[in-house]
């Protein structure tokens, strides 16, 4: 009896390594995750409009409606990459996501503090290559670094009433993602 | 003979433990750090990389783009004040006043975070398009039926869920309680 209640408790702390294990995996197993839904639909390092999401179709479930989206699936791994948002009139914000979906950075209008807002993109190791005088002179270029070589940026724009979408949505119409 | 049917046993066990725990986890929900304030509940750490674990996969299997915290906060309302599950077939009242913040939003999805058609297109509401009292409070009516003022038609779906977000806020990881971020009140006016 002894014996096989033993055999429990060992089952029981396997269990739970079996559990902490698999949480911390599905993020890499996942299939329907953010970053995976847009690469049918988005081409890599190029600023894509999103559709509007309507009670047919969301590319993307819990999406702000008043909000106009566009969004850059981008990939490192041949160099940085180069970020103009212009500020649409009510409220813009730029946001940063991991190829997990971890939102690591973001920033708005009112922070950026100009008419558009300009960032450079880099893995940690390519900021690490960069020529020091390179990085006192472009003291104004705002440096933001990557902790994974793909993911996601999303452009938002207000649209404060419905009237306003089609404003909001020219305005990220400019919005650029390039290679430098 | 007995090694084995033991280990047989420990591994059975493990399986049914760990994966029957990570299935709950992720079909709950579970994620640290949540502030309650009223009906609403917000997690500012997973617009953040300090996002706990259980977080992270429940984004991987929903495919959620979170609000980041540079941008703003979510506040998500499943029940009333008094913990009675949102039903789209009576007629609910949110009303007060909201935190501060540059801009704000309020949609209605279902319980799956799709939008819910109706007739007149309206999934929900801006902060600029909102009709006020002369105190800057205001009243929402989510109901099946047209009501006067401020509208939010459900669809007369059974269950949904309420997002009211806040954009440019000081509202976030720093944020304890309801003094720092007052919330409108949820309550039921009727029901069918």
């Amino acid at each position: 009896m002894m014996r096989w209640l033993l055999w429990l408790l060992a089952g029981a702390l396997l269990g739970g390594i079996v559990h902490l294990v698999t949480i911390l995996l599905l993020p890499r197993t996942a299939t329907q995750d953010a970053y995976s839904r847009f690469v049918s639909m988005t081409p890599v390092n190029a600023m894509t409009p999103v559709p509007a999401p309507s009670p047919q179709n969301a590319v993307i479930p819990f999406t702000d409606p008043a909000f106009a989206l566009a969004v850059c699936r981008y990939d490192l791994s041949s160099g940085p990459m180069k970020l103009a948002v212009p500020v649409s009139p009510s409220y813009t914000s730029v946001s940063f996501y991991t190829r997990y979906g971890v939102a690591y950075y973001a920033i708005n209008d009112r922070a950026a503090g100009r008419r558009v807002i300009e960032l450079d993109l880099m893995t940690s190791a390519q900021r690490a290559e960069l020529p020091e005088d390179e990085e006192v002179t472009a003291a104004d270029r705002l440096i933001v670094e990557s902790p994974t070589a793909t993911g996601l940026i999303a452009v938002r724009a207000l649209a404060s009433e419905p009237g306003q979408m089609a404003a909001a949505q020219n305005a990220l119409a400019a919005a650029r993602c390039q290679r430098q | 003979m007995r090694l084995l049917l033991g280990s047989l046993l420990a591994f059975v066990v493990a399986a049914v433990i760990g994966l029957g725990a990570t299935f709950l986890a992720l079909s709950r929900g579970t994620a640290f750090g949540a502030i309650s304030i009223g009906a609403w509940t917000a997690w500012p750490r997973a617009g953040t990389s300090d996002i706990d674990p259980y977080a992270r996969a429940t984004l991987a299997r929903t495919g959620v783009l979170p609000v980041a915290s540079g941008d703003g906060v979510a506040f998500l309302a499943r029940a009333d004040d008094n913990g009675n599950p949102l039903d789209g077939r009576c007629d609910v009242l949110l009303s007060g006043i909201t935190p501060q913040a540059r801009f704000w939003t309020v949609t209605l999805y279902d319980a799956q975070g799709q939008l819910v058609g109706n007739g007149v297109g309206r999934q929900g509401f801006t902060s600029q398009e909102i009709l006020r009292r002369s105190d800057g409070s205001f009243d929402i009516v989510v109901s099946p039926r047209a009501r006067q003022g401020n509208w939010l038609p459900t669809g007369g779906i059974e269950r949904y869920v309420l997002v009211l977000r806040l954009y440019d806020t000081p509202v976030g990881v720093a944020t304890r309680a309801a003094r720092e971020a007052p919330m409108p009140a949820i309550s039921v006016r009727t029901c069918p």
